[in-house]
């Protein structure tokens, strides 16, 4: 039973020379438990697909088109009122900057406090008790001293962790986490993506991981879905897009990036740059940086079939889908 | 007579080294502040006591977490900042002596982390590139510098009529090259390059690693390459130091240190880094954090976070000890306990 299902979802931006299309017909589900990880370059679409599930797209952008539903229910047309109680109870959301994400002009236990009560029916002292033992949880040392020190009192890597127990403290049922570990160095991001892992597995909570980091994908999700200029590109479990992707720009992708394992004298690489969302090429967006291109690829567009053990949006499969 | 000669031939092959050089940040609160609390002056030290050397046409890459010193080091590479004590040489000059020199000084460059905030949004790519050029008076004739210009652009793989373009016309990679174009106008064999990839996109950032390969063979360039991230160094370095705190805690071919890491660090770094090769696989991460640098703990600088420290490691500093071909600071590494 997934939790989440986004049908054929389209975001877009009207400008004056007219309306760009930023998300284009995105489809995916993700299911009670399960971390589904997110990868693509910039401009790819990856956090406005996060951004538009939890209702916080930033004007002009707007939904355009396709359904988000949680749990069987729509919360793609709900008013701004009727989202709120939604935000927070039902879906959590984790950003990349632990600094602008929390008030500084309030102690960390008051935030936390704030949103436990906002979101469930505690007392003062319960809410309290409820807020230093999330702060334990997420491993912050002393946290019932801890508690009333205002975020600048904390480093980055700890306030990722407030942020985190800000997240989870009303028990979500989905964490979107949008680069949770982008502004950490490597030796604080390896304890919070294992801590994020061990929290969600712990409280069976569902998770979008948006990252461009595809080695924290790789250690973190059940599945992964590469997006390209506002389509998926591939989405399948993530052993296999790893280690045998069918996309050909997955397959550039995972080449292009440098392994501690294995050195390799050249990198692979894609030539050329994602297209501008004013100039998408007809057909597959990709077929101008694909050595495999055929022309089909550039006059159709293709639609995710089964590529192997994934699924990917490529006609080099198109032979393979209509067998099955 | 035929001892300095030697030294002479054996100087030419190193491009840059440096010995015990240090750099200190003064981080005192105003003067009338620290009068009325009693306040000593206090000072950060960015870089403690490093020495490393880079011979002709290779790597040296610099590794650490924010706030170790490597990009302060990059800086002192280039003669932005000065150090505090210790010896910077280039070529065999001091490094100050040598940026007195044009003919010197034209041949180090540096090529910055953000490419959308180090080229002038307001000149044309042409002028941007032949900035050095005209800076170092290497050509005077306006036609021989278009020419120039084209033929750079082209070496990094974009077309010389974009000469005539803005930097905002330009991708972040694209801009990267036009950096890179611009570094090497003067001809340069030592190129300092701080976090040259980190503000781009995976594809992108191998074109231009594949690029910096590709050019150093051809120009037979020198990189001191300051990086964070481990997989983009290994592929680049030839040598490697890792730095923590300020000081270099382990250095040596890089392929030895990526294979049998010694120092507690390193191999901290090594385990956290995830990779895709590691699908699946849960470890158990080091704990704690890089501490300040304002007030560095004694002794080791990383005996907080190390597993294996003991008594001596609060109390007092390692130093260097030679391990094969790796240079490592560790008492643990040196009683034989790691």
């Amino acid at each position: 039973m997934s939790l989440l299902d986004v049908e054929k979802l389209i975001v877009e931006f009207p400008t004056r020379r007219g309306v760009l299309r930023a998300l284009d017909e995105v489809s995916f589900s993700i299911d009670q438990g399960e971390i589904l990880g997110v990868v693509g370059e910039s401009g790819a679409g990856k956090s406005l697909t996060g951004a538009a599930i939890i209702g916080l797209l930033e004007p002009p952008g707007r939904i355009g088109g396709g359904r988000i539903l949680l749990d069987g229910k729509r919360i793609d047309n709900l008013s701004r009122e009727q989202m709120r109680p939604l935000r927070g109870k039902q879906i959590g959301a984790i950003f990349q900057d632990p600094l602008t994400t929390l008030n500084p002009l309030y102690s960390v236990g008051r935030q936390l406090v704030e949103t436990i009560q906002t979101h469930l029916a505690l007392s003062d002292r319960d809410a309290r008790a409820r807020a230093i033992k999330w702060l334990e949880d997420v491993g912050i040392p002393a946290a019932r001293e801890r508690v009333d020190a205002y975020p600048h009192e904390f480093s980055g890597g700890m306030r990722q962790r407030v942020v985190i127990a800000l997240a989870l403290c009303a028990e979500p049922r989905l964490v979107i986490a949008d680069e949770p570990t982008t502004a950490l160095d490597v030796s604080i991001q390896a304890q919070i993506i294992a801590l994020l892992r061990n929290l969600v597995r712990e409280h069976g909570t569902s998770v979008m991981l948006v990252t461009h980091d595809m080695g924290v994908i790789a250690e973190t999700a059940d599945r992964v879905a590469v997006m390209y200029a506002g389509r998926l590109a591939e989405i399948g479990p993530v052993r296999d897009v790893v280690k045998h992707p069918a996309h050909p720009y997955s397959v550039g992708l995972m080449g292009s990036i440098p392994s501690l394992v294995n050195r390799v004298e050249r990198l692979a690489q894609i030539d050329g740059a994602m297209p501008r969302l004013n100039a998408i090429p007809q057909g597959c967006a990709f077929n101008p940086r694909c050595d495999k291109a055929f022309d089909r690829c550039r006059i159709e567009r293709p639609e995710l079939m089964a590529a192997g053990r994934t699924q990917a949006a490529c006609w080099l499969y198109a032979e393979e889908a209509a067998h099955v | 007579m035929s001892d300095t000669a030697m030294s002479d031939t054996a100087m030419s092959d190193t491009v840059l080294q440096a010995a015990g050089v240090t750099r200190l940040f003064d981080v005192s609160r105003p003067w009338l502040h620290r009068l009325l609390a009693r306040e000593q002056k206090r000072y950060l030290r960015a870089v403690d006591d490093i020495s490393f050397s880079i011979p002709r046409g290779t790597t040296l890459a610099l590794v650490g977490e924010s706030g170790c010193g490597k990009s302060t080091v990059a800086r002192m590479a280039v003669g932005l900042y000065a150090p505090s004590a210790g010896d910077m040489r280039f070529y065999g000059q001091h490094l100050s002596a040598a940026r007195a020199q044009a003919a010197l000084r034209r041949r180090m460059n540096m090529i910055f982390q953000d490419p959308y905030a180090s080229l002038n949004p307001r000149w044309r790519v042409n002028d941007i590139v032949a900035e050095p050029i005209r800076a170092f008076s290497l050509l005077s004739d306006k036609a021989a510098i278009t020419a120039r210009v084209g033929a750079l652009l082209t070496q990094v793989g974009l077309a010389a009529a974009d000469g005539e373009k803005y930097p905002h016309e330009f991708s972040g990679g694209q801009r990267q090259r036009i950096s890179i174009a611009r570094a090497l106008s003067s001809e340069p064999d030592f190129l300092v390059c701080d976090e040259p990839t980190s503000a781009l996109d995976v594809s992108v950032q191998a074109q231009i690693l594949n690029l910096m390969k590709e050019l150093q063979e051809r120009l037979g360039l020198t990189y001191l390459f300051i990086s964070h991230n481990l997989s983009v160094v290994r592929h680049m370095a030839d040598r490697l130091g890792v730095m923590y705190l300020g000081r270099i805690v382990e250095i040596g071919p890089a392929e030895t240190i990526f294979r049998t890491p010694r120092h507690p660090y390193t191999r901290l770094l090594l385990e956290a880094i995830p990779d895709l090769e590691m699908v699946g696989v849960a470890r158990t991460p080091v704990g704690g954090e890089v501490p300040s640098p304002i007030d560095p703990p004694s002794g080791c600088p990383f005996h907080p976070r190390c597993p294996l420290a003991n008594d001596r490691c609060r109390v007092e500093k390692p130093r260097h000890i030679t391990v094969g071909d790796v240079e490592v600071a560790c008492h643990a590494v040196e009683e034989g306990r790691a």
